[in-house]
């Protein structure tokens, strides 16, 4: 089987510091994989280098198309990664008013990731619009509501049904349920994992919060320093930590 | 189907003066399809170790685990996943789920998994809910607020719901009334019927002696001990 995205040796420097460096792993459709360490360890340069948004300073960041198999993502034209960043990846961002337009209506955020490829029928795109604000569990009636009259969680449930419109193939999300109330990011992890399952998202997704990982990934990659230090299946990591820091990193959750 | 050879396992804990704790040494089993087989050994003695390290829960240190085709001890992760999905169930002691999905849900879940249509998979899980006497009032709640002894028959009930060819269980009757016991217990010989092959810790004696086929004292594996 091909891997969906395959990275290689992906290095980014501020000056002489470490971003990250030497990271290597092939991900394969349909699986989650959780990156997790403190912060400052280099997990989210990482997954602004992969979704496109840093440019690494060594590596190559490799995507299955749809047309043309594996390619560097990191070579490829600005046109062409920008394609692939509205149609096949999405990118849930941590602060929802990073990923959404504040000051155009629920619906209009939805459909724009659809006008971006081509939909042009407003009857159609507003019933998809309302179908997955249905499917994130917003109701129709607050589609033509700008975000900024929405609550924290319901933004990034909306940030989250922008992202997933098009039906991409990978999502990068960058602490999904950070800064969200406990009973909310219940209802969101719920809501992911039935999203990643019924539709075979593959995605990457960085948090510090290992109780999210375990219900999410199925794979998990610990960093350090800029270092990927253990990677593993998500339960053995968590079960079976090999690495001083990730044994820290797992005796120091508190028990609920 | 199961076939472990002399694996061998010891944790180090690093944040502890990196004591070094050798908790598995030459370690084998086999088990055919169709036959159960019982870890004994007191508590400590590694039967939970032995079975994670054959979930691919724990790391094994040196050592060959064959579930079918797959060595465990150094397969990739979507290998275990894989293997996880279609040949190796496990039923643990303690429930874990999302928060706020519905008992239902949960046990139809493993078959939803492997491609099953939603409506039978819904099917089968009421089916088995209902078999192991779980008020059809609850079906539609979290398992999270069950009491302890309705959570392990959700357990239970998702882990018998795919049928696998190679089960973990671990003391899957404890904490269970007389009725739901025998149930489970005929779980597990119609498991045993079809065909799997199956590994258990039982501390429920009258319930081992009944369904495996023999007994693997784990102690003769654990270096503190037999040094």
């Amino acid at each position: 089987m091909t891997p969906l995205l395959q990275v290689e040796n992906v290095g980014k420097f501020y000056g002489t510091r470490i971003g990250c460096a030497d990271v290597s792993f092939d991900l394969y459709p349909g699986e989650v994989m959780g990156i997790v360490g403190e912060s400052g360890s280099g997990k989210s340069t990482l997954l602004n280098c992969l979704a496109g948004h840093l440019a690494p300073d060594c590596g190559a960041v490799r995507f299955d198309m749809r047309v043309g198999g594996l390619s560097d993502t990191v070579t490829m034209s600005e046109p062409e990664r920008r394609m692939l960043a509205r149609t096949d990846w999405a990118f849930v961002h941590q602060h929802a008013r990073d990923g959404l337009r504040m000051n155009v209506s629920a619906g209009g955020n939805v459909g724009e990731r659809l006008m971006a490829v081509n939909a042009r029928h407003y009857g159609e795109i507003r019933d998809k619009a309302i179908d997955w604000l249905g499917r994130v569990e917003i109701s129709e009636d607050r589609i033509d509501d700008r975000p900024t009259a929405f609550s924290g969680g319901m933004q990034q449930r909306l940030q989250i049904a922008r992202n997933l419109v098009t039906g991409p193939r990978l999502v990068f999300m960058d602490e999904p349920t950070g800064g969200l109330d406990v009973s909310v990011q219940a209802r969101l992890l719920d809501l992911l994992r039935g999203l990643v399952r019924e539709m075979g998202l593959s995605a990457i997704i960085v948090t510090h919060d290992l109780a999210v990982v375990r219900l999410l990934a199925d794979r998990l990659m610990v960093m350090k320093d800029g270092h990927v230090i253990e990677t593993g299946l998500t339960d053995q990591v968590l079960d079976d930590p090999q690495h001083a820091y990730t044994q820290l990193l797992v005796s120091s959750v508190l028990q609920v | 189907m199961i076939h472990v050879e002399n694996v061998t396992k010891s944790f180090t804990l690093h944040n502890q003066g990196a004591a070094v704790i050798p908790v598995m040494a030459g370690a084998s089993l086999d088990v055919k399809a169709g036959e159960c087989v019982a870890l004994v050994g007191a508590s400590g003695a590694g039967k939970s170790t032995l079975m994670r390290m054959i979930y691919g829960n724990y790391l094994t240190a040196s050592g060959k685990i064959m579930v079918g085709d797959v060595d465990v001890a150094t397969a990739a992760p979507r290998e275990i996943i894989a293997l996880r999905r279609r040949t190796l169930g496990y039923v643990s002691q303690f429930l874990r789920v999302v928060p706020r999905v519905s008992t239902l849900d949960v046990v139809a879940e493993p078959l939803l998994a492997t491609g099953t249509p939603r409506e039978e998979a819904l099917e089968q899980a009421q089916a088995l809910l209902a078999r192991l006497n779980i008020p059809e009032r609850l079906w539609a709640l979290s398992p999270t607020t069950f009491s302890g002894g309705e959570q392990q028959r959700v357990n239970i009930a998702r882990g018998f719901a795919f049928p696998y060819p190679a089960m973990l269980l671990d003391e899957p009757t404890a904490s269970l009334d007389p009725t739901n016991r025998a149930t489970v217990l005929a779980m597990i010989t119609e498991a045993k019927a079809r065909g799997a092959a199956i590994i258990g810790i039982f501390h429920d004696h009258a319930a081992r002696d009944g369904i495996c086929d023999r007994q693997l004292d784990v102690t003769q594996f654990t270096p503190s001990l037999a040094a």
